[in-house]
């Protein structure tokens, strides 16, 4: 049997195949699900303090209240497993007990959950539950408990805790040009527009829950886990997610009182977190302080780079984010020390919030490279290529491909960077001083383990099949464009379904694996169907199922470092009486590998780069010390850039393809993009004012007091 | 929230009865910060009496040469209008530096001047707040306290009426009308709407219980160019550290006279008769206008994280002022 071919659809700027469907609400997501039967709805109490015991709860009033079906408190939940220690090799799959005990171990725990028949009624009945602690003093504060820092046994993903390249002090002490600098960046969360909801429903005992989750597979082993069920006994579904951006890689409160709920009531039970729940309940960017200190020779070549973390972690579950990892790769420093330390608060963990570990950690290291080449009066974008390396100074291993220079100097050519204001308060535009900033991007390229199963109809129409999930990013697009091109049929002829666990398993979206992971699965059952087809002229239907290994089992990870690269260029203006700094323009230049959809991808860089903007600027969650809780926990004081502070964000990929990455030579996009981006803008912000701020995020009190 | 009634009123008296009979009784009418803060539980009405469909939605053209607001124009529309651009650009901007679209969409000229304040622990039900449960505390003093008041503040409560609009209707020298409960109408100006939170947090502004404000009355533009500038932490739907609205009145580089008002430092619109006076009392523009903010800090106070906001307030008061002279500073 003969397929057509048509155009090559891999690249091609394909509009989204689910837009339509997500902008006429087509498009269920977790809250939005209509099941058969009318389901019940439940509300989360969370503790109102940080740490402690529950001494006393009275439900009465909420269990009186109409329409109120359930109170459920640690005196009447099921039973289920301890948590553990904090430290657990696969985190995401492991049991996540609620209302275990009477213990409160940070704010916003969930201490009681409500199930009535309105939404109305369980808010209502939630509000006269009251609780009674047993307060004991929490730790809190990053910088008055420094001195209980320690040392993980690894960061996250398994990274080294410290490395150490060379000798670092004796590179330090010899100068001849130095950098010592200290930055502050400040706890962030995700704030994904869609909040973590769930619906479960039980038939006998097999659950079903629709969630918002990035990785299908984790959802369902924590969520048996927790209940202590087969994981034959529990699906999964998740086909359209709000965004998840890490906050989503780990099953939450909703999803396991939600299935607690629907099991006791005999009836779908669903559950959402509200805005100011996903404060305290989902994971955050830790706070940390970051020391980096630079050496160099007077022209510009670094001899001497280090990069020491401290940053909060939590007594319940360790999270170290691999803050200074980026810094083992990106420069081709002689030596090289980096050292991460976490210090336990009486708050919830730290969890992968997008480039986890390199956003904060760029906004540090390129702010103090800007610092370095001020000091040397050198150009910034010189400074940076000067110091290139084609062999990864950790591993030793020469990059899978690394175009930095190419980034650097294609995106100073487009943004017009000759053009720049050489030097602190040059240039002005009536109240406002002007400033340029470059920075560099970095982000590891990753490889999951993935299967996926492509099936072609007698009527030529194909279905791919995974449980990978589309978290706004593509992957419904992405997979069709790749199993349209290989077996050469419409882009409309092929139907993607995903983020169910029914399907072979992916390892998700996150890290920015997705698209190259799920991908390569699919386009190897795509070869496997074609192989199939091209074998025998019968018509009837074909269907084989394809995979990928996973890094850790391929060579082309072990013999090259795999990285995606980019720079970022900031165009701010501060206005000089209010210190008020507004972004005028941004450019990237990305070297990603083989891009599968030019738009798709675009869209994705600039997503990262206004979230770098945002970092820079803007987002701060603030604990109040006294209470243990974000002060500023809502969307209103929470600020995130709004469009007003985000104009002419323009992003560009170089040309590339990295054979050495996957067979489809495509590299993660998804992360990139907000790596390094904040830094640019700290860097234009001292091109404008001459103020180097180094707490960040970068707001007007700051610039003014500089 | 709290289960409710709910009512729709058929006139303004009939809504002021209703919401007086009542003390658990609430006016709704945009709704953009009441049903907020129900959600959250801070506010509990058991009963909501409607007002946003009485037919008070009109701006018309006083005899003073004024105009007359009815309190349910909503935002948009009173920044949209033209005799309002035209003469009074000062409150048409102040309006759109307010909020977002939607919300001005939603949002009535009454319930904008009754917005409550922002402040975080006031909105948190598990923090103490004086004006929320009166005698609980401020957590807000030795607390996060950013945007929080640097002036009129009382060890009570330091938090800041959040409007834009309140500020430039304050330098336009507004009247608030009103009827109460048992039919009686009266004029308010702007400068006596709201109460010091020494004498209480908990209850915001001179108004009664089921007091109803019906219109907001413009008196005739004074001379001058209008100026409304916000400062904030992000280029829109952020609530002010510090807004100017400022009105110069200047003539071939000599500054004549003018209006000044302060939003986002203290539990009202701040307006100083010293620092208008000091308008056009020096012969130098800029030399008056640092005067003028001078004066219009004088006695402020910060708490910590908001002490910024008394340089970054005279900063901002000398280049509006400036800059509604037509004066390059």
């Amino acid at each position: 049997m003969a397929l057509d071919i048509s155009a090559n659809p891999i690249g091609q700027p394909v509009d989204r195949i689910d837009g339509r469907l997500k902008v006429t609400g087509g498009a269920p997501y977790a809250y939005e699900h209509r099941l058969e039967r009318a389901p019940a709805y439940g509300v989360i109490v969370p503790a109102t303090i940080a740490k402690g015991r529950v001494r006393a709860i009275d439900a009465a009033g909420a269990e009186a209240a109409p329409g109120v079906l359930l109170v459920m408190t640690h005196r009447n939940a099921p039973k289920q497993p301890a948590f553990g220690p904090p430290r657990a090799s696969a985190r995401f799959a492991r049991a996540r007990p609620y209302l275990g005990d009477d213990r409160v171990r940070h704010w916003g725990e969930p201490v009681a959950f409500v199930v009535a028949e309105t939404f109305e009624a369980a808010r209502a009945a939630a509000a006269l539950v009251t609780v009674e602690y047993e307060a004991e003093t929490p730790a809190l504060g990053l910088e008055r408990h420094l001195k209980a820092a320690y040392a993980p046994e690894t960061i996250n993903v398994g990274m080294k805790t410290d490395t150490s390249e060379g000798d670092f002090e004796a590179a330090f002490a010899a100068g001849p040009v130095t950098v010592d600098a200290t930055y502050h960046v400040a706890q962030q969360h995700h704030m994904a527009l869609e909040p973590h909801a769930a619906i479960a429903s039980w038939d006998g005992d097999e659950v079903t829950v629709r969630t918002s989750a990035q990785n299908v597979a984790n959802t369902r082993k924590a969520l048996a886990a927790t209940l202590e069920i087969p994981l034959e006994k529990v699906r999964i579904m998740s086909p359209y997610v709000g965004g998840g951006f890490g906050g989503k890689l780990g099953m939450r409160a909703e999803v396991v009182l939600a299935a607690f709920g629907a099991r006791a009531l005999k009836r779908p039970v669903k559950v959402a977190q509200t805005r100011q729940q996903v404060f305290s309940n989902v994971g955050h960017r830790p706070e940390a302080i970051q020391k980096v200190r630079l050496s160099a020779t007077r022209d510009g070549r670094l001899t001497g780079v280090s990069h020491e973390v401290w940053m909060q972690s939590s007594p319940i579950e360790e999270f170290a984010e691999q803050t200074a990892s980026s810094t083992r790769a990106l420069y081709g420093a002689p030596s090289i020390l980096t050292r991460h330390r976490l210090v336990n608060l009486d708050m919830q963990g730290g969890e992968p919030v997008r480039a986890p570990g390199e956003a904060p950690g760029l906004l540090a290291l390129e702010s103090a490279v800007d610092e370095l080449a001020h000091k040397l009066g050198l150009d910034p974008v010189e400074m940076r290529i000067l110091n290139d390396t084609q062999i990864d100074p950790e591993k030793k291993v020469p990059f899978s491909s690394r175009k930095l220079v190419e980034c650097l100097r294609e995106g100073a050519a487009r943004f017009g960077w000759s053009d720049r204001p050489k030097a602190p308060r040059e240039r002005r535009d009536g109240p406002t001083l002007i400033g340029y900033g470059v920075a560099a991007a970095i982000r590891p390229n990753y490889l999951g383990p993935c299967a996926a199963t492509v099936r072609v109809a007698e009527d030529r129409t194909v279905r791919v099949r995974t449980d990978m999930t589309d978290i706004g990013t593509g992957t419904y697009t992405i997979l069709a464009q790749v199993a349209a091109e290989e077996l050469g049929v419409p882009l409309k002829a092929v139907t993607v379904e995903l983020g169910d666990s029914r399907f072979p398993v992916s390892p998700g979206s996150g890290g920015s694996w997705g698209a190259a992971s799920s991908a390569s699965a699919v386009l190897d059952a795509a070869r496997k169907v074609k192989a199939e087809m091209a074998r025998t002229d019968e018509a009837r239907v074909f269907e084989a199922t394809g995979s990928v290994k996973g890094m850790r089992e391929t060579q082309s990870y072990k013999d090259f470092s795999q990285y995606c690269f980019g720079a970022h260029f900031a165009e701010v203006a501060v206005d000089e009486d209010t210190g008020e700094i507004r972004l005028r323009r941004m450019l990237g230049a990305f070297a990603a590998g083989r891009i599968l959809n030019a738009k798709t991808a675009r869209s994705q860089m600039i997503g990262g780069m206004i979230w770098g903007v945002s970092s820079a600027l803007f987002e701060e969650a603030v604990v109040d010390p006294r209470f243990g809780h974000v002060v500023n926990g809502d969307l209103g004081e929470y600020h995130v850039a709004a469009h007003a502070d985000v104009p002419n964000v323009d992003a560009f990929f170089v040309d590339e393809h990295d054979d050495k990455a996957n067979p489809l030579g495509a590299k993660g996009v998804g992360e990139l993009g907000i790596c390094g981006a904040g830094a640019a803008v700290a860097n234009a912000v001292f091109n404008a004012t001459g103020v180097r701020v180094r707490e960040f995020p970068i707001t007007l009190d700051k610039v003014l007091i500089g | 929230m709290t289960p409710f009634t709910y009512e729709r009123a058929i006139d303004a008296a009939a809504a002021a009865r209703a919401v007086a009979e009542r003390p658990d009784a609430a006016f709704i009418a945009g709704g953009t910060n009441l049903v907020d803060l129900m959600k959250l539980g801070v506010a509990r009405p058991k009963h909501l009496v409607d007002v946003s469909r009485l037919k008070l939605d009109t701006i018309a053209e006083s005899e003073d040469g004024g105009l007359f607001i009815g309190a349910q124009v909503k935002n948009s529309a009173l920044a949209a209008d033209a005799r309002v651009r035209g003469a009074y650009p000062l409150l048409s901007r102040a309006l759109l530096a307010g909020a977002s679209g939607q919300l001005r969409n939603a949002a009535s000229t009454g319930g904008n001047l009754l917005q409550r304040t922002r402040c975080p622990y006031f909105t948190n039900t598990a923090t103490p707040c004086n004006k929320r449960s009166p005698g609980s505390g401020c957590s807000a003093l030795g607390g996060f306290n950013r945007i929080h008041a640097v002036l009129g503040a009382s060890d009570a409560c330091i938090a800041t009426h959040p409007s834009d609009m309140a500020v430039a209707m304050t330098a336009l020298d507004a009247q608030v009308r009103t009827v109460t409960g048992d039919g009686a109408t009266r004029e308010i100006p702007m400068s006596g709407l709201y109460r010091d939170p020494a004498q209480g947090p908990e209850a915001e502004t001179v108004l009664t219980h089921g007091e109803l404000i019906t219109a907001v009355r413009l008196p005739p533009p004074p001379p001058g160019r209008q100026v409304y500038r916000k400062v904030r932490d992000r280029a829109s739907y952020a609530f002010a550290l510090v807004s100017v609205a400022a009105v110069v009145d200047a003539r071939d580089g000599q500054v004549l006279g003018g209006r000044l008002a302060l939003g986002g430092v203290a539990h009202k619109p701040w307006r100083v008769s010293e620092a208008e006076q000091t308008l056009g009392a020096e012969s130098r523009p800029e030399a008056s206008f640092a005067a003028a903010a001078d004066a219009a800090l004088k006695g402020a106070h910060g708490y910590g994280a908001n002490d910024f906001k008394i340089d970054l307030a005279k900063r901002t008061i000398r280049r509006t002022l400036a800059d509604a002279a037509g004066v390059s500073s």
